[in-house]
This record gives C-alpha cells, sequence and structure tokens, in this order.
C-alpha cells in the first residue's frame, strides 16, 4: 500500500537500526509520547532492533489510558440515563469505572453506541431530537478539533440536544511535569507526530531550552519510529537539546492554523487530572463559557462528582515511563485486557495491553530488558 | 309478506395477503402453508423437502458421518458480495468441509421477526438456493418461527448439515505435526471490513466486498490428490490469527508465520489503517487454513491455485517442535512478535 508499505521496509529498517548502533556509546531513556507510537514499536518489536543501551519508555500518550476514573464514572452515570444516546469512540467501551464499563451499561439497556466522528453523534441528534444525545469527547490535541466543530455546528445550527462530555489533554504540559518529577528517567523525546500536525512544534522550542533534552516530532510507521530515535540519540550524543521534525510530510512548524483557530474559539485551557498521574496545571481543555449549553457535566449535573484512583494498578508508573508492565505483581494475572485493573490494560494503544498482546511471557527472549 | 333483505356478510375476512411477516406466519396455519409453498420449498426444491414430511429421509452413506450446525446472526442482513442467506449456507458447507467431508444435505430454521418485508425473505431464499446450488447441497428440512417486533433483529437463521467422509483421514489440530507446512487459501479481512462498511456508513473509493464462498471443492481436491492433510480450519470471526492461535493450543505446538506471505487487499489494508484494525483479526467468510506435510506443501498449494476461491492460496508459515502452544509472526521488519487472542471483537481506536 503506498504511503505505508515504503515505511515497513525491512532493508531500510536495518540500515537506520545500524546507524544507531554506530553512533550509541553510552545508555540513553528516550520516551515516545503517544500512544499510537507504543503500539507500533511493541507490534513491530522496533525495540529488538535497538543496541542494548538504548533503552524506551512509554509515556503517557494514549488518551483512554489517562482518561481519570471520575471521568469515566461520569460517562457511565449520564449513558444509564434513558433518555440519553451515548456516542464514543470504540475502545472507551472496555475503560473500568469504578461500577463497571460502558459496554455493561449498554447490556443493562442504555443506549450506547460507537461512531467514529463526533460529526456522527450531531447527525444522530438531528435525527433523534427527542433524545439527548451525548459525545465522550476524549483525547489530545489531535481530537480536538473534530470536537470543537462538533460544538461548534451544533451551535449555529441550533441543536439543543446535543452535548459532549469533555476530557481533552494536552501533550506540553505533560512533559513539563514528567520531566519535573524526581523519579525522572527520561533524556530524550519522540512527540507525536499527529499532535504536532495540528499544533505544529513551536511550544517544544521553550520546553527542549527549559529542561535541555532533545525532543524530536516522530510519525508512526516503523521507519519513522527508527529514525526519530536516530536523530534522538544523535542530539543526546552530541550533547544537543533541540527540536527537530522527523515527521515532515506531515507537520508543519506552525501546525494547522485553522484547526487551532476553532479549538481556540470553543475550548479553554484547565488544569486536568489524568489518570495515574494525578493533576497537571493548564493541561487539557474545557468548553468555553458561549458554549457552556453544550456541556453534558453541567447538563446533567455531574459536574461535582469526585473519586481516588485505585491504589493497586501502577499504571501511573508505567505512564511515566518509571516502571514497565513485567514490573507489576497484576501484570497477566489479577490484570488482563479481560479483567483490566488499570486503564493502560485496556486499550490497544495502553502499554501494559500492547505487552501482554504481544509478550505475554515473561520469559521471552525478546521482552524488553528492564 | 315482506322478502328477507338479502344476506350479507359483514364479518370481515382476516386478510391473508400481507406483504410482510406477520405473529400468523409461524402460526402453523394455512399464513405459514402459504410461505412455505409459495416460496420456501420451490426455492430449495428437492424431492426429501417436497415430500413434506416432520424430516427428510434419505440413505445411509458409506464411510464417516460430519455434522455441524450454526446460527447466523449477522446485521445489516444484505451487505456487498452478499447476504445472511449466503452465509448461512457457505458457512455450514464450509464446517463440514474443515472435516474432510463431501456435504450433502443442509437443514434451515428461520426465525423472523414481525413485520420483516416478505420480500427480504424471498431474497434471503433465492440467495440460500443458489448458493446451496453452487455448493452441490440440497435444503432438504427445515422449520419458521415468528417473534415479536422488537425480539428479533429482522431474521435469523441456524442451518445445520451433514457430510459424508470418503477418506480415512483424521483431519483435526491433534494430528498437526512438527515441520507441517501452513497454508493459507486467500487474501484476508474482506468479510469484516465490508460488514463494517455497511454497518458503520463507511465510505471507500471502492466498494469491499466480502470473501463469502463455499470452500468444499477445494478442499476435496487435495483429499482426492492424496495430499495428507493434517488439520483444517475456516477462518471466521477472529479472523486468521485466532484460528492459528486455537489450533497450536489444541496441538500444544508453536507455529510461525510470515506477515509479509499474507495477502491483504490494498483497500482492505487501508481501511485497517484508517480504523486502527488489524487485518488479521478481521472476519473472513471464504478463507481457510490448512496444514500439511511439508513435503507435499507445493503440490497442494497447486491444486489450491486451481480453484478460483482459493486461487490465492500460499504458504505462509510452518509448525515448529517448541510445545508452547503459541504463535509468532515474523514482522515486514523482520522482527518476530507473538500472536495473542483479543479478548472481544476489534474495537476501532481514537487515533
Amino acid at each position: 500500500m503506498k504511503y505505508v508499505d515504503e515505511y515497513r521496509d525491512q532493508v531500510q529498517a536495518e540500515r537506520l537500526a545500524q546507524a544507531i548502533a554506530r553512533i550509541t556509546t553510552r545508555p540513553w531513556s528516550i520516551m515516545e509520547m503517544c500512544g499510537g507510537q507504543t503500539h507500533s514499536i511493541v507490534k513491530y518489536g522496533i525495540d529488538e532492533l535497538l543496541p542494548t543501551q538504548i533503552s524506551l519508555l512509554h509515556g503517557p500518550g494514549c488518551p483512554v489510558c489517562v482518561t481519570p476514573l471520575e471521568m469515566v464514572d461520569k460517562a457511565l452515570q449520564i449513558a444509564a440515563r434513558p433518555e440519553v444516546i451515548f456516542c464514543s469512540f470504540g475502545d472507551m467501551l472496555r475503560v473500568p469505572g469504578s461500577g463497571g464499563d460502558l459496554f455493561s451499561v449498554k447490556a443493562m439497556g442504555g443506549d450506547v453506541r460507537i461512531v467514529y466522528s463526533p460529526l456522527d453523534a450531531l447527525k444522530l441528534a438531528r435525527e433523534n431530537p427527542l433524545r439527548q444525545v451525548v459525545f465522550f469527547a476524549v483525547g489530545f490535541e489531535t481530537t480536538a478539533p473534530a470536537n470543537a466543530m462538533a460544538v461548534f455546528q451544533a451551535h449555529t445550527q441550533k441543536i439543543p440536544n446535543f452535548t459532549v462530555l469533555v476530557s481533552h489533554v494536552l501533550v506540553p504540559p505533560a512533559i513539563a511535569a514528567l520531566l519535573d518529577a524526581p523519579d525522572n528517567r527520561t533524556q530524550g523525546f519522540l512527540a507525536a507526530g499527529h499532535v504536532c500536525t495540528v499544533m505544529g512544534f513551536e511550544e517544544y522550542f521553550r520546553l527542549a531550552d527549559r529542561y535541555h533534552v532533545p525532543i524530536v516530532v516522530t510519525g508512526f510507521e516503523p521507519l519513522d519510529i527508527l529514525q526519530g530515535i536516530l536523530l534522538c540519540v544523535r542530539q543526546l550524543e552530541a550533547g544537543h537539546a533541540e527540536v527537530e521534525n522527523q515527521y515532515a510530510r506531515s507537520v508543519q512548524r506552525e501546525g494547522n492554523r485553522p484547526a487551532q483557530a476553532l479549538m481556540e474559539k470553543v475550548f479553554r485551557v484547565v488544569s486536568r487530572k489524568w489518570r495515574g498521574v494525578g493533576e497537571i496545571p493548564r493541561s487539557g481543555y474545557c468548553l468555553r463559557d458561549e458554549f457552556s449549553a453544550y456541556d453534558a457535566e453541567l447538563r446533567f449535573g455531574v459536574a461535582d462528582y469526585h473519586i481516588d484512583e485505585d491504589s493497586e494498578c501502577i499504571s501511573g508508573l508505567v505512564l511515566r515511563g518509571v516502571k514497565r508492565p513485567h514490573e507489576c505483581p497484576a501484570f497477566g494475572g489479577r490484570c488482563t485486557p479481560e479483567r483490566p485493573l488499570g486503564a493502560t490494560m485496556v486499550s490497544g494503544e495502553g502499554t501494559c495491553a500492547a505487552y501482554y498482546r504481544y509478550r505475554r511471557r515473561q520469559n521471552d527472549p525478546r521482552a524488553p530488558q528492564s | 309478506m315482506a322478502r328477507p333483505p338479502d344476506f350479507t356478510a359483514n364479518c370481515p375476512i382476516p386478510i391473508s395477503t400481507h406483504d410482510f411477516v406477520t405473529l400468523a406466519h409461524g402460526g402453523g396455519g394455512r399464513m405459514m402453508h402459504n410461505l412455505l409453498e409459495r416460496s420456501v420449498i420451490p426455492a430449495f426444491g428437492n424431492q426429501p423437502l417436497e415430500s413434506r414430511h416432520d424430516g427428510a429421509v434419505m440413505p445411509v452413506a458409506q464411510g464417516r458421518l460430519a455434522f455441524t450446525t450454526d446460527s447466523y446472526v449477522v446485521h445489516p442482513l444484505f451487505f456487498p458480495g452478499g447476504d445472511i442467506g449466503t452465509i448461512a449456507v457457505t458457512g455450514t458447507v464450509n464446517d463440514l468441509a474443515m472435516c474432510g467431508a463431501r456435504p450433502l444435505c443442509l437443514s434451515a430454521a428461520f426465525i423472523l421477526e414481525e413485520g420483516l418485508p416478505l420480500a427480504t425473505f424471498d431474497r434471503v431464499v433465492a440467495s440460500m438456493a443458489a448458493t446451496a446450488k453452487a455448493a452441490s447441497v440440497n435444503i432438504v428440512t427445515g422449520d419458521t418461527k415468528v417473534v415479536d417486533r422488537g425480539k428479533g433483529d429482522g431474521m435469523f437463521v441456524n442451518t445445520a448439515g451433514v457430510g459424508v467422509i470418503e477418506h480415512d483421514l483424521v483431519i483435526a489440530p491433534t494430528q498437526v505435526r512438527p515441520g507441517d507446512a501452513v497454508l493459507l487459501s486467500g487474501d484476508v479481512g474482506r468479510h469484516g471490513v465490508a460488514i463494517m462498511a455497511v454497518r458503520e456508513g463507511l465510505q471507500f473509493e471502492t466498494t469491499i466486498e466480502t470473501d463469502c464462498a463455499p470452500l468444499a471443492a477445494p478442499v476435496l481436491a487435495l483429499l482426492a490428490a492424496q495430499v495428507e492433510v493434517h488439520c483444517l480450519r475456516d477462518l471466521t470471526r477472529g479472523g486468521l490469527a485466532t484460528s492459528l492461535i486455537e489450533i497450536a493450543e489444541s496441538s500444544r505446538l508453536h507455529v510461525e508465520i510470515r506477515e509479509r506471505a499474507i495477502g491483504v487487499e490494498e483497500n482492505v489494508c487501508g481501511a485497517c489503517e484508517i480504523l486502527g484494525l488489524d487485518p488479521l483479526y478481521l472476519a473472513n467468510e471464504g478463507r481457510f487454513v490448512a496444514f500439511v506435510p511439508a513435503a507435499q506443501a507445493d503440490k497442494a498449494v497447486g491444486i489450491l491455485r486451481s480453484h478460483p476461491v482459493s486461487a490465492g492460496a500460499t504458504c505462509i508459515g510452518t509448525v515448529g517442535d517448541v510445545q508452547d502452544k503459541m504463535v509468532t509472526l515474523e514482522s515486514r521488519i523482520g522482527t518476530r512478535r507473538i500472536l495473542d487472542m483479543h479478548s472481544g471483537e476489534q474495537l476501532p481506536r481514537i487515533c
């Protein structure tokens, strides 16, 4: 397939891996920010090709994983209401809240539907004027423009029975929070290519400077990731801390300006809780006051609901790259994709699920070294 | 004396010519009888069915019998390249074929939801008849029930099938041996994407059609050519990966496959990239894997390729002698990973 096969070429992959090995003289820890990159690394076994000095840390870039428990609970409460059609992307349906998941709400009679775009949910609202249609607006900067567009259209087309449950988070504040943590091990970052396609990478220069870390905007195919690692290691070995763009076929420095303008119009920046990580200042979006009529939390009176996270699950440490899934006593035993304790075991992008799916055996020679 | 007025019947005669299914169609009376006479019996037309007996009576065949059943609840009822009727016949025919049997006859039981247009029912019956003919089987007995509106999804179909095994081979996961070649009969993932596209209103540049097809002919050809088939499995829900994992677990052996050898059509590949799905786990309705001795692999691939339904057959891997009950995949970039069974249906990813 064009634009895909050429980035999965074995000869090129080996060539890049050799180039990385040639320039690596010391151990380096590099974090890929995006869950899509983690998925690709584990699916293709990219880390098997790397010299042992390079360890890849899997960052908090899976939107399903970082959605806080209380937000999942709010979704469950709203979805169980008889007047509601609750719409979500598919992989949110299995995320465990404190009392079940959206699949169980559906099984008990809730009208829960998988959609592929928030605009599909808006269409449902138009077609079902007597029902309340709620879209679970989860994700990073990547999904925010489409969600902003849905709210904006609901507003201009005066669709009163549409609301969104907003749980948007932002990458740059998460990078800063990771680097501020005393147990931080990350020395370089692969920034998420799709987030940067929307936002550009202007914001990263400040981070690279302040924390003296290289940040390489990186794509998702095996060759993208290997090339991103090569650029990152080259900087680390030379003591540089610059922002580079490996994913130039999709990302421009200024990003997608019209998308940013729409997001700016609909959302404002607020502090957000991240599942397993805690609250990070100015790390997410909520609706601006002029769009508060479309806020599901207000319409269904769940804004004041709060709950603490499960204490057994170490997903927070996994999300911050401090621990690996194998180091969790519950991994593969009490915690599996069928019965996940924490969100990193739920989504295909979640680090624990990816490890479970592709490297279940701890004694597998291909299991990553911790 | 005045003449009495003419007698007029003012008691209404029940309507018996609805163009949709009513509860009366399942009541065992005249309407059900009419439904069968009008649509089912002419379409399936064969001697045991036309005898209108409680069951089909047939002579006993030589050899061993294979017997299987499956229920079909696919939604939507119609999709590019097929419908619930086509898969209700091919699914059961293929299960018989995977036992190494020559499919002989099927039963068909319909659970119809009140309000289903009769034209829809007729269309499904017609495609069952056409598919049965293509697969050289007769539908010899059946049943019809009607449920209240809202208690069914239009229609459900159950088929059961009987086939005859005309050879002495035991074809089962337990027969898989270290060194066996793993053959795949064609590209994977088309049925899963075709259904998802219709169900979710997804549009691609070209229409992706189901691969739904009866598989008995290529299987019988392998057996006729004395290929020592160890195991066969049609790839339905759960796709290629799940089928291979099931076989690895039952045989307690290790299966190693090469991603590069597995065909995925470009438009299926594109849909998977967009939706975040893995084609190895997508449903198929016309593909199977065969485990055969390595020495006969080339011959078997040649035979499979001479049949249109398995023209894209390839050897995708081998069985190892490690007893770890696992399937590993050599990726396109040359690395290896474990294929694991998914816990449920694949869910499209957020981004």
